[in-house]
Protein backbone atom coordinates (compact mmCIF):
# COMPACT_ATOMS: atom_id res chain seq x y z
CA UNK A 1 0.00 0.00 0.00
CA UNK A 2 1.57 3.45 -1.18
CA UNK A 3 1.83 6.35 1.57
CA UNK A 4 -1.19 8.52 0.13
CA UNK A 5 -3.26 5.85 0.44
CA UNK A 6 -2.04 4.60 3.90
CA UNK A 7 -2.77 8.51 5.01
CA UNK A 8 -5.80 8.74 2.95
CA UNK A 9 -7.41 5.58 4.52
CA UNK A 10 -6.14 6.50 8.15
CA UNK A 11 -7.67 9.86 7.68
CA UNK A 12 -10.87 8.64 6.92
CA UNK A 13 -10.82 5.88 9.53
CA UNK A 14 -10.75 8.58 12.12
CA UNK A 15 -13.16 10.90 10.51
CA UNK A 16 -15.35 8.30 8.69
CA UNK A 17 -17.49 11.40 7.93
CA UNK A 18 -15.03 13.68 6.14
CA UNK A 19 -14.59 13.61 2.50
CA UNK A 20 -11.58 11.76 2.28
CA UNK A 21 -13.03 9.23 0.64
CA UNK A 22 -13.18 11.21 -2.74
CA UNK A 23 -9.27 11.47 -2.72
CA UNK A 24 -9.01 7.61 -1.17
CA UNK A 25 -11.41 6.65 -4.06
CA UNK A 26 -9.21 8.30 -6.69
CA UNK A 27 -6.19 7.28 -5.84
CA UNK A 28 -7.37 3.53 -5.57
CA UNK A 29 -8.76 3.94 -9.14
CA UNK A 30 -5.73 5.08 -10.82
CA UNK A 31 -3.84 2.61 -8.90
CA UNK A 32 -6.23 -0.20 -10.99
CA UNK A 33 -7.59 -0.97 -7.06
CA UNK A 34 -10.90 -0.78 -8.86
CA UNK A 35 -12.96 -3.17 -5.95
CA UNK A 36 -11.14 -1.64 -3.39
CA UNK A 37 -11.90 2.37 -4.99
CA UNK A 38 -15.58 1.27 -5.82
CA UNK A 39 -16.25 0.08 -1.81
CA UNK A 40 -14.39 3.86 -0.79
CA UNK A 41 -17.03 6.00 -3.18
CA UNK A 42 -20.00 3.33 -2.33
CA UNK A 43 -19.43 4.43 1.18
CA UNK A 44 -18.99 8.29 0.95
CA UNK A 45 -22.09 8.21 -1.22
CA UNK A 46 -24.24 6.31 1.41
CA UNK A 47 -23.55 9.64 3.72
CA UNK A 48 -23.54 12.04 0.96
CA UNK A 49 -26.10 10.74 -1.52
CA UNK A 50 -26.34 14.44 -2.88
CA UNK A 51 -22.07 14.73 -3.80
CA UNK A 52 -21.91 15.14 -7.23
CA UNK A 53 -18.06 14.57 -6.70
CA UNK A 54 -19.10 11.32 -5.42
CA UNK A 55 -22.04 10.35 -7.89
CA UNK A 56 -18.51 11.46 -10.80
CA UNK A 57 -15.86 9.37 -8.64
CA UNK A 58 -18.26 5.86 -8.84
CA UNK A 59 -18.66 6.79 -12.33
CA UNK A 60 -14.93 7.37 -13.10
CA UNK A 61 -14.66 3.72 -11.16
CA UNK A 62 -17.72 1.88 -13.09
CA UNK A 63 -16.09 3.12 -16.39
CA UNK A 64 -12.95 2.06 -15.35
CA UNK A 65 -14.72 -1.64 -14.61
CA UNK A 66 -16.42 -1.35 -17.88
CA UNK A 67 -20.27 -1.03 -16.36
CA UNK A 68 -20.95 1.72 -18.87
CA UNK A 69 -24.51 1.19 -17.89
CA UNK A 70 -23.50 1.83 -14.45
CA UNK A 71 -21.35 4.97 -15.59
CA UNK A 72 -23.96 6.83 -17.43
CA UNK A 73 -26.66 6.50 -14.55
CA UNK A 74 -24.01 7.91 -11.99
CA UNK A 75 -23.33 10.54 -14.31
CA UNK A 76 -27.23 11.65 -14.90
CA UNK A 77 -27.08 11.14 -10.80
CA UNK A 78 -24.24 14.01 -10.71
CA UNK A 79 -26.20 16.03 -13.24
CA UNK A 80 -29.68 15.90 -11.19
CA UNK A 81 -27.53 17.19 -7.89
CA UNK A 82 -25.15 19.89 -10.51
CA UNK A 83 -26.95 20.44 -13.88
CA UNK A 84 -23.93 22.50 -14.70
CA UNK A 85 -21.13 19.35 -13.88
CA UNK A 86 -19.34 19.93 -17.39
CA UNK A 87 -17.54 16.45 -16.01
CA UNK A 88 -20.35 14.30 -15.81
CA UNK A 89 -21.89 16.22 -19.60
CA UNK A 90 -18.18 15.24 -21.25
CA UNK A 91 -18.49 11.60 -19.63
CA UNK A 92 -22.04 10.91 -20.90
CA UNK A 93 -21.29 12.72 -24.01
CA UNK A 94 -18.29 9.96 -24.47
CA UNK A 95 -20.57 7.45 -23.30
CA UNK A 96 -22.66 8.15 -26.30
CA UNK A 97 -20.12 8.67 -28.98
CA UNK A 98 -18.91 5.01 -28.12
CA UNK A 99 -22.17 4.20 -28.48
CA UNK A 100 -22.09 5.42 -31.96
CA UNK A 101 -25.12 8.30 -30.53
CA UNK A 102 -23.01 10.98 -32.46
CA UNK A 103 -25.56 13.94 -32.12
CA UNK A 104 -26.36 13.13 -28.46
CA UNK A 105 -22.68 12.80 -27.72
CA UNK A 106 -22.00 16.50 -29.87
CA UNK A 107 -25.20 17.89 -27.92
CA UNK A 108 -23.58 16.80 -23.95
CA UNK A 109 -20.68 18.00 -24.93
CA UNK A 110 -21.70 21.48 -26.85
CA UNK A 111 -23.36 21.96 -23.01
CA UNK A 112 -20.49 21.41 -21.55
CA UNK A 113 -18.45 23.81 -23.81
CA UNK A 114 -21.14 26.54 -23.21
CA UNK A 115 -20.83 26.06 -19.36
CA UNK A 116 -16.89 26.30 -19.46
CA UNK A 117 -15.76 27.69 -22.90
CA UNK A 118 -12.32 27.91 -21.69
CA UNK A 119 -11.92 24.60 -21.21
CA UNK A 120 -10.11 23.56 -24.73
CA UNK A 121 -10.64 19.78 -24.03
CA UNK A 122 -14.08 20.08 -24.66
CA UNK A 123 -13.91 22.06 -27.94
CA UNK A 124 -10.86 19.57 -28.94
CA UNK A 125 -13.15 17.06 -28.36
CA UNK A 126 -16.27 18.36 -30.34
CA UNK A 127 -13.78 19.01 -33.55
CA UNK A 128 -12.33 15.66 -32.93
CA UNK A 129 -16.33 14.60 -33.24
CA UNK A 130 -16.76 16.87 -36.35
CA UNK A 131 -13.87 14.87 -38.22
CA UNK A 132 -14.87 11.45 -36.78
CA UNK A 133 -18.40 12.59 -38.31
CA UNK A 134 -16.85 13.81 -41.36
CA UNK A 135 -14.91 10.11 -41.97
CA UNK A 136 -17.41 8.45 -41.05
CA UNK A 137 -19.73 10.18 -43.15
CA UNK A 138 -17.84 9.21 -46.26
CA UNK A 139 -16.56 6.05 -45.28
CA UNK A 140 -18.21 3.36 -47.66
CA UNK A 141 -19.08 0.02 -46.13
CA UNK A 142 -22.07 0.76 -44.03
CA UNK A 143 -21.75 -0.71 -40.47
CA UNK A 144 -18.31 0.50 -39.76
CA UNK A 145 -17.25 0.68 -36.16
CA UNK A 146 -17.12 4.48 -35.04
CA UNK A 147 -13.32 5.35 -33.69
CA UNK A 148 -13.84 5.61 -29.93
CA UNK A 149 -12.26 8.83 -29.06
CA UNK A 150 -12.44 9.98 -25.60
CA UNK A 151 -13.19 13.64 -25.08
CA UNK A 152 -10.06 14.14 -23.12
CA UNK A 153 -7.69 12.37 -25.58
CA UNK A 154 -9.19 14.53 -28.26
CA UNK A 155 -6.62 16.85 -30.03
CA UNK A 156 -7.43 19.18 -32.71
CA UNK A 157 -7.97 22.92 -33.31
CA UNK A 158 -10.70 24.68 -31.79
CA UNK A 159 -13.44 25.05 -33.80
CA UNK A 160 -14.71 28.61 -34.10
CA UNK A 161 -18.61 27.91 -35.19
CA UNK A 162 -19.80 27.89 -31.56
CA UNK A 163 -18.58 30.57 -29.87
CA UNK A 164 -21.10 33.12 -29.48
CA UNK A 165 -23.66 30.45 -28.55
CA UNK A 166 -24.66 29.31 -24.93
CA UNK A 167 -26.82 28.86 -21.99
CA UNK A 168 -27.66 31.50 -19.18
CA UNK A 169 -29.75 30.99 -16.44
CA UNK A 170 -30.96 34.78 -14.58
CA UNK A 171 -32.56 35.25 -11.75
CA UNK A 172 -35.75 37.86 -11.66
CA UNK A 173 -33.19 40.58 -10.75
CA UNK A 174 -31.42 40.35 -14.22
CA UNK A 175 -28.53 38.94 -12.03
CA UNK A 176 -26.73 36.04 -13.94
CA UNK A 177 -27.33 32.43 -11.71
CA UNK A 178 -25.27 30.65 -13.93
CA UNK A 179 -24.07 29.71 -17.47
CA UNK A 180 -22.07 31.57 -19.68
CA UNK A 181 -22.72 33.88 -23.03
CA UNK A 182 -19.82 34.41 -25.23
CA UNK A 183 -20.02 36.29 -28.65
CA UNK A 184 -16.90 36.89 -30.59
CA UNK A 185 -14.88 39.79 -29.98
CA UNK A 186 -16.89 40.73 -27.26
CA UNK A 187 -15.86 38.16 -25.22
CA UNK A 188 -18.42 36.94 -22.07
CA UNK A 189 -21.68 38.91 -22.40
CA UNK A 190 -23.94 36.76 -20.12
CA UNK A 191 -23.87 39.83 -17.49
CA UNK A 192 -25.28 42.26 -20.29
CA UNK A 193 -27.85 40.11 -21.52
CA UNK A 194 -28.66 38.68 -17.82
CA UNK A 195 -29.66 42.80 -17.31
CA UNK A 196 -32.25 42.68 -20.43
CA UNK A 197 -33.90 39.17 -19.74
CA UNK A 198 -34.92 40.32 -16.27
CA UNK A 199 -36.83 43.16 -18.98
CA UNK A 200 -38.16 40.89 -20.97
CA UNK A 201 -39.86 37.98 -18.24
CA UNK A 202 -41.65 40.99 -17.14
CA UNK A 203 -42.39 42.18 -20.46
CA UNK A 204 -43.39 38.76 -21.39
CA UNK A 205 -46.10 38.30 -18.54
CA UNK A 206 -47.77 41.27 -19.10
CA UNK A 207 -47.91 41.10 -22.49
CA UNK A 208 -49.95 37.53 -22.12
CA UNK A 209 -51.50 38.38 -19.07
CA UNK A 210 -53.75 41.33 -20.63
CA UNK A 211 -53.96 40.34 -24.56
CA UNK A 212 -55.85 37.15 -22.64
CA UNK A 213 -53.42 34.82 -23.51
CA UNK A 214 -52.88 33.54 -19.94
CA UNK A 215 -49.27 32.62 -18.95
CA UNK A 216 -45.78 33.22 -20.59
CA UNK A 217 -44.57 29.78 -21.45
CA UNK A 218 -41.98 30.06 -23.90
CA UNK A 219 -40.33 32.84 -26.22
CA UNK A 220 -38.49 32.16 -29.02
CA UNK A 221 -36.61 34.82 -31.24
CA UNK A 222 -35.20 34.01 -34.48
CA UNK A 223 -32.00 36.40 -35.38
CA UNK A 224 -29.57 36.00 -38.67
CA UNK A 225 -26.71 34.70 -36.56
CA UNK A 226 -28.43 32.48 -34.30
CA UNK A 227 -31.73 31.38 -32.76
CA UNK A 228 -32.67 31.71 -29.14
CA UNK A 229 -35.01 30.45 -26.88
CA UNK A 230 -36.35 31.83 -23.52
CA UNK A 231 -38.09 30.07 -20.75
CA UNK A 232 -38.88 30.35 -16.78
CA UNK A 233 -37.72 27.14 -15.03
CA UNK A 234 -38.94 28.90 -12.11
CA UNK A 235 -41.45 31.62 -11.67
CA UNK A 236 -38.01 34.15 -10.76
CA UNK A 237 -35.93 32.95 -12.81
CA UNK A 238 -35.13 33.17 -17.33
CA UNK A 239 -32.78 30.55 -19.16
CA UNK A 240 -32.06 31.68 -22.50
CA UNK A 241 -30.19 28.78 -24.75
CA UNK A 242 -28.56 29.50 -28.28
CA UNK A 243 -27.74 27.39 -31.04
CA UNK A 244 -26.87 28.33 -34.31
CA UNK A 245 -29.72 28.74 -37.13
CA UNK A 246 -29.39 25.45 -38.56
CA UNK A 247 -30.67 23.59 -36.07
CA UNK A 248 -34.52 23.29 -36.07
CA UNK A 249 -36.54 26.07 -33.47
CA UNK A 250 -38.50 23.20 -32.45
CA UNK A 251 -35.81 20.78 -31.83
CA UNK A 252 -33.90 24.11 -29.95
CA UNK A 253 -37.42 24.12 -27.56
CA UNK A 254 -36.75 20.94 -26.63
CA UNK A 255 -32.96 21.43 -25.30
CA UNK A 256 -34.39 24.20 -23.22
CA UNK A 257 -37.08 22.30 -21.80
CA UNK A 258 -34.64 19.77 -20.76
CA UNK A 259 -32.10 22.52 -19.58
CA UNK A 260 -35.07 23.78 -17.64
CA UNK A 261 -35.71 20.65 -16.13
CA UNK A 262 -31.81 20.54 -14.65
CA UNK A 263 -32.26 24.11 -14.00
CA UNK A 264 -35.36 23.11 -11.57
CA UNK A 265 -33.34 20.45 -10.21
CA UNK A 266 -30.30 22.60 -9.69
CA UNK A 267 -32.24 25.39 -7.83
CA UNK A 268 -34.18 23.09 -5.88
CA UNK A 269 -30.30 21.85 -4.67
CA UNK A 270 -29.71 25.30 -3.58
CA UNK A 271 -32.41 26.02 -1.41
CA UNK B 1 -55.97 47.42 -51.51
CA UNK B 2 -52.63 48.53 -49.99
CA UNK B 3 -49.63 46.57 -49.66
CA UNK B 4 -49.65 46.81 -45.57
CA UNK B 5 -53.38 45.89 -45.89
CA UNK B 6 -52.92 42.62 -48.54
CA UNK B 7 -50.39 41.80 -46.02
CA UNK B 8 -52.94 41.92 -43.13
CA UNK B 9 -55.34 40.13 -45.45
CA UNK B 10 -53.06 36.86 -45.62
CA UNK B 11 -51.87 36.35 -42.08
CA UNK B 12 -55.67 36.60 -40.88
CA UNK B 13 -56.16 33.93 -43.44
CA UNK B 14 -54.00 31.04 -41.92
CA UNK B 15 -56.74 29.05 -39.43
CA UNK B 16 -55.65 29.86 -36.04
CA UNK B 17 -54.97 33.73 -36.62
CA UNK B 18 -57.18 35.92 -34.61
CA UNK B 19 -55.89 38.99 -35.70
CA UNK B 20 -53.21 41.27 -36.87
CA UNK B 21 -51.45 44.41 -37.28
CA UNK B 22 -49.16 46.34 -38.60
CA UNK B 23 -47.15 48.17 -36.15
CA UNK B 24 -44.29 51.10 -35.67
CA UNK B 25 -41.54 49.13 -33.37
CA UNK B 26 -40.68 52.73 -31.46
CA UNK B 27 -43.84 54.08 -30.26
CA UNK B 28 -46.20 51.51 -30.12
CA UNK B 29 -48.86 52.94 -32.75
CA UNK B 30 -51.18 51.06 -35.03
CA UNK B 31 -50.68 51.59 -38.49
CA UNK B 32 -53.06 49.27 -40.24
CA UNK B 33 -55.21 46.29 -38.10
CA UNK B 34 -57.19 43.48 -38.91
CA UNK B 35 -58.68 42.10 -35.69
CA UNK B 36 -61.17 39.59 -34.26
CA UNK B 37 -64.17 41.77 -32.46
CA UNK B 38 -63.11 42.53 -28.82
CA UNK B 39 -59.40 42.31 -29.75
CA UNK B 40 -57.98 46.20 -28.60
CA UNK B 41 -55.46 46.92 -31.28
CA UNK B 42 -53.65 49.73 -29.36
CA UNK B 43 -52.73 47.46 -26.73
CA UNK B 44 -51.34 44.75 -28.78
CA UNK B 45 -49.57 47.09 -30.45
CA UNK B 46 -47.87 48.76 -27.51
CA UNK B 47 -46.91 45.51 -25.60
CA UNK B 48 -45.88 43.81 -29.03
CA UNK B 49 -43.40 46.72 -29.61
CA UNK B 50 -42.16 46.95 -26.40
CA UNK B 51 -41.64 42.89 -26.55
CA UNK B 52 -39.32 43.25 -29.24
CA UNK B 53 -37.42 46.29 -28.46
CA UNK B 54 -36.72 44.23 -25.15
CA UNK B 55 -35.24 41.29 -27.48
CA UNK B 56 -33.18 43.12 -29.38
CA UNK B 57 -31.71 45.38 -26.75
CA UNK B 58 -31.46 41.28 -25.61
CA UNK B 59 -30.26 39.95 -28.91
CA UNK B 60 -27.69 43.36 -29.29
CA UNK B 61 -26.40 42.43 -26.57
CA UNK B 62 -25.69 38.79 -27.18
CA UNK B 63 -23.47 40.33 -30.23
CA UNK B 64 -26.44 40.07 -32.62
CA UNK B 65 -28.64 41.83 -35.14
CA UNK B 66 -32.46 42.31 -34.48
CA UNK B 67 -34.74 39.70 -34.35
CA UNK B 68 -36.05 38.81 -37.51
CA UNK B 69 -39.04 36.57 -35.94
CA UNK B 70 -40.45 36.26 -32.43
CA UNK B 71 -42.84 33.48 -31.09
CA UNK B 72 -44.32 34.48 -27.50
CA UNK B 73 -46.32 31.37 -26.39
CA UNK B 74 -49.08 32.07 -23.49
CA UNK B 75 -50.80 28.72 -22.25
CA UNK B 76 -54.02 29.81 -24.45
CA UNK B 77 -52.05 31.45 -27.17
CA UNK B 78 -49.39 33.68 -28.79
CA UNK B 79 -48.19 36.46 -30.18
CA UNK B 80 -46.23 36.56 -33.24
CA UNK B 81 -44.09 39.30 -34.40
CA UNK B 82 -42.01 39.30 -37.85
CA UNK B 83 -39.72 42.86 -37.53
CA UNK B 84 -39.01 44.40 -41.05
CA UNK B 85 -37.55 48.00 -42.07
CA UNK B 86 -38.67 51.18 -42.13
CA UNK B 87 -39.42 50.49 -38.03
CA UNK B 88 -42.45 48.45 -38.72
CA UNK B 89 -43.49 45.16 -37.46
CA UNK B 90 -46.16 42.66 -38.24
CA UNK B 91 -48.07 40.89 -35.58
CA UNK B 92 -50.05 38.30 -35.47
CA UNK B 93 -52.86 36.90 -32.55
CA UNK B 94 -53.36 32.89 -32.53
CA UNK B 95 -55.35 30.63 -30.92
CA UNK B 96 -54.01 27.20 -29.19
CA UNK B 97 -55.35 25.61 -32.68
CA UNK B 98 -53.97 27.76 -34.87
CA UNK B 99 -51.21 26.71 -37.88
CA UNK B 100 -47.89 28.42 -36.47
CA UNK B 101 -45.63 27.21 -38.90
CA UNK B 102 -47.71 28.61 -41.70
CA UNK B 103 -48.27 32.01 -39.59
CA UNK B 104 -44.76 32.16 -39.66
CA UNK B 105 -44.39 31.95 -43.38
CA UNK B 106 -46.80 34.15 -44.40
CA UNK B 107 -45.90 36.80 -42.31
CA UNK B 108 -42.48 36.35 -42.90
CA UNK B 109 -43.19 36.46 -46.65
CA UNK B 110 -45.66 39.54 -45.74
CA UNK B 111 -43.25 41.78 -44.36
CA UNK B 112 -40.19 40.76 -46.81
CA UNK B 113 -43.05 42.58 -49.67
CA UNK B 114 -43.02 45.23 -47.50
CA UNK B 115 -39.64 46.25 -46.80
Amino acid sequence: MSDDIRGLTARLAEEPSSLAFLELGEALRRRGQLEAAYKVARGGLSRYPDLADAHDLLAHILGDQGDLAGAFDAWVEALRVDPMRTSALKGIGFLYFRAGDVAAAREHLQRAADIDPDDAAITQALARMSEAGRARASASPAGQGIPVVAPQEAAAEASGDNTDHGLLLVDGNGLRLSGHLRSGSLGDVGDRVAAELAGVSKEASRTTRLLGLGTWQTIAVESPEANLFLLAPTPDTVLLTIRETSLPMARLGLIAERAARDARAWLGHQE
Amino acid sequence: MSPANAALVRVTQVPGVRGSLLISATDGLVVAERLMDGIDGRAVAALAASLVQRLSRAAIGAGMRIPTFVHLRGNEGSVLAAPGQNDLVLVALTGLDANLGLARLEMLDAVGRLN
